[in-house]
């Protein structure tokens, strides 16, 4: 089936196998592999990305449910400059990855989180991200980067 | 001032934040063909395989089983093994846990592999599973292995004799300890692919730890030499100490691309790596603690029953770490430790970030615990009592290991300082006065571990590039840790280069020369002084080249580190930079000036520490949740805070989560029960506090850098520490154990009597 989908700002248009998930369809039609599968369930969050907006997990949806959409993936979150989204950059600052693999689903659900709630406490930022796991860090830096980020848009 | 010691932001980020990062399933290789393995269902059976229907479906370009495959079982990772408990690389006629592999299905899109795998007929007559490995051991019990006549695979009996073990005591407490099986949990799971080159050689993208040796591993598997074989580990999504590289997945890959053609890859699911990636732990402890009854501790004995899951694994030579390093902090006058490992029908057992310490640390944490309970000591202070003392280094053990260096009281002190130990026992005090239904319970754990613990060398180069940069090459294998960065700052600081024109490599086994990977973390302390020595003979080399330049005499040539720059003592007007030396030094050797070192250390290193762990208990629920956890940890010198801060976080989450959470399960039938994420409990944000710590910095003469390693310790140290604030918390209601994982229905059960399960 045909579907057409908005990619970091890009209109695609793609003939894709109905079972095609969103996650395979940016990873292997797209060839954007910052998106990641990390497991079988819906568990990790891995596979993060914005859809129209909102973070979704892109293993749980069939790309033909993108269909008219607007996805943002990892590639797509920095400025236009090419200089890092304030979320990267907290990432980055905060020391808030180590393997990277979580990484992308994790900036892209952290991005989604500050949009719903600019002001977050630190239980609203760990509660808020129950839905990525990450095995390297133990999320203390990652709460700090997210914290850091939405003090930061704050400030401006 | 020097870069080191500072916190430098990581020159790894970029990549993994823009989505340019490079694991192996992002890697495009042209014309490869897609392997999916069929994987056993049944625990326990005799099989027979029919690949008949599954060779006639779309897409499918071969379907294989043990007997069209000429690979050898696995090596014995001891020679006391019977030689008939080597896995096979796919199982021939009998299967003994479930994912092992029974068939392989190589076709030309994943989807079709997948859809043909379904098509392979595997019939199964089952035979009497083992499970336990304390059932394994009984009379009767099923024998895996009818030509071994055992499930025993290896054993060590105690040393001591048995009359006059607790002589002296007044005390003796016992306990049966269970350190539950894990799952490493790498957020990647395996992924590796091969081609043939066309001049014969093999090319194998390896989701390693270890680069080097698993070339050398696959080599000897193929019937080849290692320079006959390439591994390429691009990055790699985490390890934990599970990703050896040359698994029986990871071997049939070369050779079906030898033997088909082809290049081939294949991807793991996440299920398939709960149930097949090795799992960690697994050790039951029958642990003994005699001492007087103003606390002081006198002899300790330990038995370790090992299951090693279903094949002779490295799993089995674990309980020898476990043992040299049981008798933990302690001044003890006699330790004796036992071996059994036996085989059941699970998983095979590997190393586990910690492998065989943290056993070692939840073993004695717990017993001194109960020791404390039963003398009526606070735990803290028999702990105090019986540290080594600072001046009591460098030592043997009883149980021979060769400790470097440590001061355990202060590290404790530290930790309990930090938590304001005192008060929170008068919080809990309170609230048992006052009825309060949430219970507070405090832990403490003192540990001290071995880093590095074969105590082999490293190779590390430094390479001058035309442009003035420099190329740094080591043998160790980052997957997380920040060699990157770390690397560049040792050469920043020998040479003054900047940091962002230095690039570190690994994980090219044409790249780089030889190495011996990233495990028992040892990278800094092992991968570091090659790299300095080098970085130092490169600046040698440099000032003589300058000196040249400036007519000048060799021994008068300094570099201003700073500004990377040589120049004539006491005239720093006139200089010449590192570009001008690389250029100097082409034009002369037609090459770039390079230098490579392989350094030996004196041995492993110890690091240790305390931490300390408040918890609130929920008489009502059980319900367990962790306020607090305070950890002190000496890694000896630290290069980068910030990245020690950052394996401090990630190890203490792990060992939070083994006392509280995880548990690879099975039933009795050797049914997985926890093979997914949806099962299994690794934790997220939302269970973990943030975590609190204390720095201390003790130094080892062990290696020139004078560093330990950190990658294990918070593993190591949180786990007692929570699991004894659980049994805390239920102590003034006679509780004095509880079995991790710790789970609200383990803890309602002791704390409400009629409910408790007696072992």
């Amino acid at each position: 089936m045909k579907i057409s989908v908005s990619v970091n700002g890009k209109s695609q248009e793609h003939d894709v196998e109905p079972r095609t998930l969103l996650v395979q369809y940016l990873r292997e039609a797209c060839a954007l592999t910052g998106t990641k599968v990390g497991c079988d369930t819906s568990s990790c969050g891995a596979c993060t990305v914005l859809l129209d907006g909102e973070s979704v997990k892109s293993c749980t949806m069939f790309a033909a449910q993108a269909d008219g959409g607007s996805v943002t993936t990892i590639e797509g979150l920095a400025n236009t400059d090419g200089s890092l989204h304030p979320m990267q950059q907290a990432f980055h600052e905060k020391h808030g990855l180590q393997c990277g693999f979580c990484t992308a689903g994790m900036v892209l659900a952290a991005v989604s989180l500050l949009d719903e709630n600019p002001n977050p406490t630190e239980k609203d930022v760990r509660f808020g991200l129950e839905g990525n796991l990450c095995r390297c860090t133990g999320y203390h830096n990652i709460v700090e980067a997210v914290l850091a980020a939405a003090a930061a848009k704050e400030a401006k | 001032m020097s870069i080191l010691g500072t916190q430098v932001l990581r020159t790894e980020d970029p990549r993994f934040l823009t989505g340019a990062d490079r694991f192996i399933d992002n890697i495009a290789i042209e014309g490869a063909r897609h392997v999916v393995y069929v994987r056993s269902t049944v625990a326990h059976a005799r099989i027979s395989v029919d690949v008949s229907v599954a060779l006639s479906a779309a897409g499918v370009e071969a379907v294989l089983v043990a007997a069209d495959i000429d690979l050898d079982k696995e090596e014995l990772p001891n020679p006391r093994i019977h030689a008939s408990m080597a896995r096979p690389i796919v199982a021939l006629d009998t299967v003994r846990f479930v994912g092992e592999i029974v068939a392989v299905v190589v076709a030309t899109t994943r989807a079709k592999a997948v859809d043909a795998a379904e098509l392979v007929i595997v019939d199964y007559s089952p035979l009497a599973v083992v499970v336990d490995p304390e059932k394994a051991l009984a009379d009767g019990a099923r024998v895996l292995f009818p030509q071994a006549g055992t499930n025993v695979l290896i054993e060590a009996g105690f040393r001591h004799p048995e009359d006059d073990f607790f002589a002296g005591c007044d005390v003796v407490v016992r306990q049966r300890i269970v350190n539950q099986r894990l799952a490493p949990c790498p957020m990647e799971a395996r992924a590796s692919a091969a081609r043939v080159e066309s001049d014969g050689r093999v090319t194998v993208w390896s989701c390693t730890q270890n680069p080097h040796g698993t070339r050398n591993a696959l080599a000897a598997a193929l019937g080849r030499e290692p320079d006959e074989v390439h591994v390429i580990t691009p990055d790699v999504g985490g390890g934990f100490g599970a990703k050896g590289g040359a698994a029986p997945e990871e071997v049939l890959l070369p050779w079906l691309a030898i033997r088909l053609g082809f290049a081939v890859r294949w991807v793991e699911t996440r299920t398939e790596s709960m149930q097949t990636l090795v799992h960690g732990r697994a050790q039951v402890h029958y642990a003994e603690l005699g001492g007087t009854s103003d606390g002081r501790m006198i002899a300790y004995r330990l038995r370790i029953v090992q299951d090693v899951g279903a094949y002779a694994s490295f799993g089995a030579m674990l309980p020898f770490i476990t043992r040299m390093m049981a008798p933990g902090v302690y001044d003890l006058a006699r330790a004796d430790v036992a071996i059994t490992s036996v085989v059941t029908n699970t998983c095979p057992i590997e190393a586990y970030r910690g492998a065989g310490r943290p056993e070692a640390t939840a073993a004695i944490e717990r017993i001194v615990d109960v020791f404390a309970a039963e003398v009526g000591v606070d735990p803290a202070q028999v702990r105090r009592l019986n540290v080594l003392s600072p001046d009591a280094f460098p030592l043997v053990t009883l149980t021979k290991a060769h400790y470097d260096t440590g001061d355990y009281a202060t590290a404790l002190d530290n930790a309990l300082e930090a938590a304001s130990y005192s008060e929170l026992r008068t919080e809990q005090a309170a609230r048992r006065k006052n009825n309060d239904r949430k219970v507070l319970g405090i832990g403490v754990s003192s540990y001290v571990e071995i880093t590095n613990p074969g105590g082999e060398g490293e190779f590390g180069s430094v390479e001058l590039t035309a442009e003035g940069g420099a190329v740094v090459r080591t043998g160790t294998s980052a997957h997380g840790q920040g060699h990157a960065t770390v690397f560049a700052m040792l050469v920043h600081d020998e040479t003054g280069i900047p940091m962002d024109k230095i690039e570190v490599r690994h994980g090219d086994t044409d790249d780089v020369a030889r190495g011996n990977g990233t495990g028992g973390s040892r990278s800094l302390q092992a991968g570091g002084p090659p790299i300095v020595a080098s970085a130092q003979s490169v600046v040698d080399a440099a000032r003589s080249i300058a000196a040249e330049l400036m007519e000048a005499n060799p021994a008068d040539i300094v570099l201003n580190v700073e500004r990377a720059e040589f120049h004539v003592a006491g005239t720093p007007a006139r200089s010449v930079g590192w570009r001008d030396v690389a250029t100097s030094h082409i034009s002369d050797a037609g090459a770039n000036l390079l230098r490579e070192r392989d350094v030996e250390p004196e041995g492993a290193t110890f690091p240790f520490g305390s931490h300390v762990a408040v918890v609130e208990v929920d008489l009502d629920t059980g319900k367990v949740e962790l306020l607090r956890h305070v950890a002190c940890d000496d890694c000896g010198r630290i290069m980068n805070p910030m990245i020690v801060a950052g394996q401090v976080h990630g190890g203490v989450a792990q060992g939070i989560a083994q006392a509280l959470w995880e548990e690879m399960r099975y039933d009795d039938e050797g049914n997985p029960l926890t093979a997914t994420f949806m099962d299994y409990a690794i934790g997220s944000a939302a269970e973990f506090p943030s975590f609190e710590r204390v720095p201390m910095e003790t130094l080892t003469s062990r290696n020139p850098l004078g560093a330990k390693g950190i990658g294990e310790s918070g593993t190591i140290g949180s786990t007692p520490a929570v699991q004894n604030a659980v049994v805390d918390a239920l102590s003034h209601l006679g509780v004095r154990h509880i079995d991790m994982p710790c789970t609200s229905e383990k803890v309602w059960r002791a704390a409400n009597v009629d409910f408790r399960v007696s072992e």
